[in-house]
């Protein structure tokens, strides 16, 4: 053939110089070498543009003669990824075309150039309809691929008498492809099941494979779309199970065979088909149990091949109701693909038994040393399935020696698998620890080995823990502090800080412990170690001023130090130098901590000590720990902000303060977990003197409160820093000075009192005012009696500077119209020097018309001295 | 069912593209970039699968040629691996000891086989013998219609 096209080509060249015709295109040959001599993508782009150019020019000529040839040619334009959209039409033509090689180019430049999203394609719908009646098999062929391919809903509909004419063929060459034809039109209109119902079941009868194999991936569409239909093929389980039995038992066959299995193809096929028809299903599981036994048994699965077919009968027997028996042949089948040389075969047998576990744990464990083994694997997906898989095997009786080779696989391990490994290693100590001595040890293992790839959750818990634990603390802190002593200590700041934290708390538990806390297990030394106050804070502000310490870290030092401030004796004048510089750190956190706490050494002594006291200890079992352990919080970024973290240790300090240590649920919780999601959510948390109010977020709507709170002359906020934020923060750390000045403070109100503070447009802001005179509760109840809803809403407030406010967020930023229900908010205004209470009001939201900003003031709060006492 | 399946060579240039999902053309563009860049970051001890997106990929290396699959999340990984495995061994029956070159000059034929091996993302033949008949058949078919134009061409019959 190529020699014919050479010598027409020729014959065509003299007789073109002859009778100077027009140029003929260039061989599709030419154009591959063309492109392929092109050095640059400059120059590959000058000879396709110009090509293209050409074929354009002679598409608009309507030249039949070459049009094959510059469709072929434009095909191959289009894999090379320039737009080849111009051709759409002549493939239509090509295919209305009468020549077998026309049609042939013409089909294929179909399927590649268009689909059922591009609107042309319908104007193929005639040209296939008459090539499907064509007596020829390879045009009714040609025709059936592109159906199978390109068809819409509308091609479906025109063309469903044919595909089903043509399933009844005698061709066993067109019923196979009408059977995937009638897949694809099914899937677009499930309508047209029905037409297809009976001839289905006929396919199966047939002795040819192919028209078995697409008959099978006809009725499992069927079965998938029609729960009826699933139901009424059941009943062909023994048929299909007999087939099975034929191709399995039939003797070899070059045909069909792939090293030593007969068609795997096909029974892959039929498997997949019976797990879907023996699903839910006891009876038809019943019926198959046998054949699957026996494909499990005599299947070779040394190969790729017969791992295949092993796999999908490993897949069925789980997903069907089948025997015990075979279930545990089904595991052993996977713990022996464990042991293969195939990395593929190994993959998914890691795969398979991570989906079995959970049905099936025991069976699994016997292949628990295998597994183990695969965390050594040197294909990376295969260790993070074998990572996976040994945390979902580890139980109470292996978790000291499962623990062991996932520390090993830690310190080798790839960064990606540090975080979730270091997260699912806190979760399995957690639930299996024999101990919490061992089980702190192993976390300090694990945050040493995955450096910085830990997710701030696995420090928030490991902190909550030691917390807990009063007996282990000083046994942790010790540990910690040589921790922290590391001078890489940069390279692992997770464990920093849990380590600042711990010597912030119990740093004095440092000086003191003795030898007698320490287990004969331990590799630590027995006599205590010579630490002096000194080399604690030195550590500390080591890890302040190291310029590679992340913010975070630098801020649980900031709060560790200023807490040893009150367990150290000698301290307090070097503690006050290392805040002096911070507090006009370039971090705002920090620096409003710096200058908060610097503030504190101003004030009488039984401030700082009352308000650095011990954090009170949290229960765990809150939302906060259920967050913790769903999903993918492993893969968090290390390297999160932290603030929320330490408003939420200041609001629980406060809270803590007048009963440190007593276990109790506080909203500490959800600050520690630097959780958004948290913060933001309404869930009403309870504190210990009874109300409830939400979550502890000091920060939302308060950002443009800076000029609200002008209106104090007396800022003390230092002049030189204009941007340190005089926000909540501030005023929640000094809040409940109350505290300090005895228990009268906290005696609860019976009943508030409840008056309006706002009232315009249809808007009514109610105040119930509750607590002491020193500190009261406010809760804020928005109504919208407007016939329009309000959103965006804020609500903002401010005070004169003998008085502290906090807000916490609104129970929502839209209230519904009509007096629906409010928007709650809470406010808490401490007022330790009993001096008449003014707010200044600020209001935000939308209507669909306009946005409104209120202002407002509020000098009519009742006197809580004259009306509630 | 194959979502697409992607030939493509070590340097990252497309050799055939077949895309079984209706897909738009930049998404195909983007797409099929994508994971060939995925691909051949693999290091050759990884295995043949990989998770991407809400797909499954299986991909094979024969000599300059990746042979890559993207099947749904439920289908047999090792059978995808079999099917690519027997494509290769058409390609490689019909050309005779295929190689890279063969397929880049011969892309329609090797679409011509696919399209005889599988039809709408599933196996649709499985005898090695029956796909290269049709597929030859074919080729008999156009032969005669070249040299009957030919020849009418030149006035000869």
């Amino acid at each position: 053939m190529e020699t014919l096209q050479n010598i027409r080509t020729q014959i065509q060249d003299v007789m073109q110089n002859a009778i100077k015709l027009p140029m003929t295109p260039i061989r599709l040959r030419d154009l591959i070498r063309q492109v392929r001599a092109a050095r640059t993508a400059a120059d590959e782009r000058a000879v396709v543009n110009k090509e293209c150019a050409d074929i354009r020019a002679n598409f608009r000529e309507e030249d039949v003669t070459w049009r094959c040839r510059n469709v072929a040619k434009l095909l191959y334009i289009h894999m090379l990824g320039y737009p080849a959209h111009f051709g759409q039409l002549e493939c239509l033509k090509l295919v209305a075309s009468h020549r077998f090689t026309d049609k042939r180019i013409g089909y294929l430049g179909a399927m590649l150039l268009l689909d059922e999203q591009t609107e042309v394609h319908l104007l193929i719908t005639n040209c296939i309809k008459n090539d499907l009646n064509n007596t020829n098999q390879y045009i009714a062929g040609l025709a059936l691929c592109a159906l199978g391919e390109i068809c819409s809903a509308e091609m479906c509909r025109d063309l469903v008498g044919e595909i089903e004419k043509l399933l009844k063929s005698s061709n066993s060459y067109l019923r196979k492809k009408a059977a995937l034809c009638a897949v694809r039109m099914i899937q677009k209109v499930p309508s047209l099941m029905d037409q297809f119902m009976p001839v289905t079941r006929s396919l199966l009868a047939e002795k040819n494979h192919a028209v078995q194999i697409t008959g099978m991936v006809l009725m499992r569409q069927m079965c998938e779309m029609n729960t009826e239909t699933l139901g009424s093929f059941r009943k062909l389980v023994p048929n299909i199970v007999r087939t099975f039995r034929a191709l399995i038992m039939a003797g070899y066959n070059p045909d069909h065979d792939v090293s030593g299995i007969s068609d795997p193809f096909l029974q892959v096929k039929m498997l997949d088909l019976l797990t879907v028809l023996g699903r839910n299903d006891a009876e038809a599981s019943d019926m198959m149990n046998d054949i699957l036994a026996q494909v499990a048994t005599n299947t070779d699965g040394s190969k790729n091949v017969g791992g295949a077919v092993l796999y999908e009968t490993v897949l069925a027997i789980m997903d069907i109701k089948s025997e015990s028996g075979l279930r545990v042949l089904a595991v052993n089948i996977l713990g022996r693909f464990l042991m293969n040389q195939d990395r593929n075969i190994r993959y998914v047998a890691l795969n398979t038994l991570l989906k079995t576990v959970q049905i099936d744990n025991m069976a699994v464990q016997r292949h628990r040393s295998t597994v183990l083994e695969c965390l050594k694997d040197p294909d990376v997906s295969i260790r993070k399935r074998a990572m996976e898989l040994s945390f979902a095997l580890v139980n109470a009786t292996n978790v000291k020696a499962m623990a062991k080779e996932l520390l090993a696989f830690l310190e080798t391990a790839d960064n990606e698998f540090k975080a979730p490994c270091s997260s699912n290693l806190f979760i399995t100590c957690e639930r299996y620890a024999p101990n919490r001595r061992w089980q702190i040890d192993t976390m300090i293992k694990a945050l040493n080995l995955s450096g910085n790839y830990v997710s701030d959750h696995v420090v928030a818990n490991i902190i909550q823990l030691i917390g807990e634990y009063a007996e282990e603390q000083a046994y942790a802190v010790r540990e910690l502090f040589q921790c922290v002593q590391d001078p890489n200590f940069d390279t692992k700041q997770p464990l920093v800080q849990v380590a600042c934290w711990s010597l912030g708390e119990f740093g004095d538990l440092l000086l003191s412990a003795g030898p007698s806390s320490f287990g004969g297990e331990d590799h630590q030394q027995q006599q205590p170690m010579n630490i002096s106050e000194h080399s604690v804070v030195d550590a500390l502000e080591n890890i302040i001023k190291n310029k590679h310490s992340w913010v975070s870290t630098r801020e649980y030092a900031l709060n560790a130090v200023m807490k040893l401030s009150t367990r150290f004796t000698e301290m307090t004048s070097r503690i006050e130098q290392i805040l002096a510089p911070l507090t006009a750190n370039v971090s705002i956190e920090i620096q409003q901590r710096a200058v908060e706490y610097s503030s504190l050494f101003e004030r009488p002594q039984q401030f700082r000590y009352g308000i650095l006291e011990r954090m009170p200890i949290v229960k765990r079992g809150t939302a906060a720990d259920s967050t913790f352990m769903n999903g993918e919080e492993g893969l968090t970024v290390p390297h999160a902000d932290d603030t929320d973290d330490l408003l939420g240790y200041h609001g629980d300090k406060r809270d803590g303060t007048s009963k440190p240590r007593a276990p109790k649920h506080s909203d500490s919780l959800l600050g520690i977990l630097d959780d958004m999601s948290i913060l933001a959510s309404d869930t009403p948390v309870i504190h210990e003197n009874g109300h409830a109010h939400q979550g502890s977020s000091a920060g939302g709507g308060m950002t443009d409160l800076l000029d609200l709170l002008d209106m104090n002359p007396a800022s003390s906020v230092p002049k030189a820093r204009p941007a340190a934020p005089a926000n909540t923060s501030a005023t929640s750390a000094m809040a409940d000075f109350d505290f300090l000045n005895g228990n009268t403070s906290n005696t609860p109100v019976s009943a508030g009192t409840t008056f309006t503070a706002f009232e315009k447009n249809g808007l009514r802001i109610d105040f119930t005012v509750n607590g002491s005179p020193e500190s009261l509760d406010v809760t804020i109840n928005a109504w919208n009696f407007s016939p329009e809803e309000m959103s965006d809403f804020v609500f903002q407030a401010a005070v004169p500077k003998v008085l502290q406010l906090q807000l916490f967020p609104p129970s929502s930023s839209t209230i519904p119209a009509h007096g629906l229900s409010p928007v709650v908010q809470q406010m808490k205004i401490a007022n330790p020097s009993h001096t008449p209470v003014k707010l200044r009001l600020r209001i935000f939201y939308k209507t669909s018309l306009q946005t409104v900003q209120e202002q407002a003031e509020v000098s009519n709060f009742p006197s809580p001295t004259s009306k509630l006492f | 069912m194959i979502q697409f399946l992607l030939l493509f060579s070590r340097q990252g240039k497309l050799r055939l593209q077949k895309w079984y999902v209706a897909t738009e053309e930049k998404q195909k563009k983007k797409l099929s970039r994508e994971l060939i860049n995925v691909v051949l970051q693999r290091k050759p001890k990884m295995c043949s699968f990989l998770e991407w997106k809400d797909m499954k990929i299986v991909y094979k290396r024969y000599a300059s040629l990746y042979f890559c699959c993207a099947v749904e999340s439920t289908d047999n990984e090792l059978l995808i691996l079999e099917i690519i495995h027997r494509y290769v061994e058409l390609l490689d029956k019909y050309f005779g000891s295929v190689c890279e070159l063969d397929i880049i000059f011969n892309f329609e034929k090797a679409y011509f086989i696919l399209d005889e091996f599988i039809l709408g993302g599933e196996v649709q033949e499985t005898s090695k013998k029956n796909v290269l008949k049709a597929v030859s058949a074919q080729d008999v078919m156009q032969e005669d219609e070249a040299v009957t134009s030919a020849l009418e061409e030149f006035g000869l019959v």
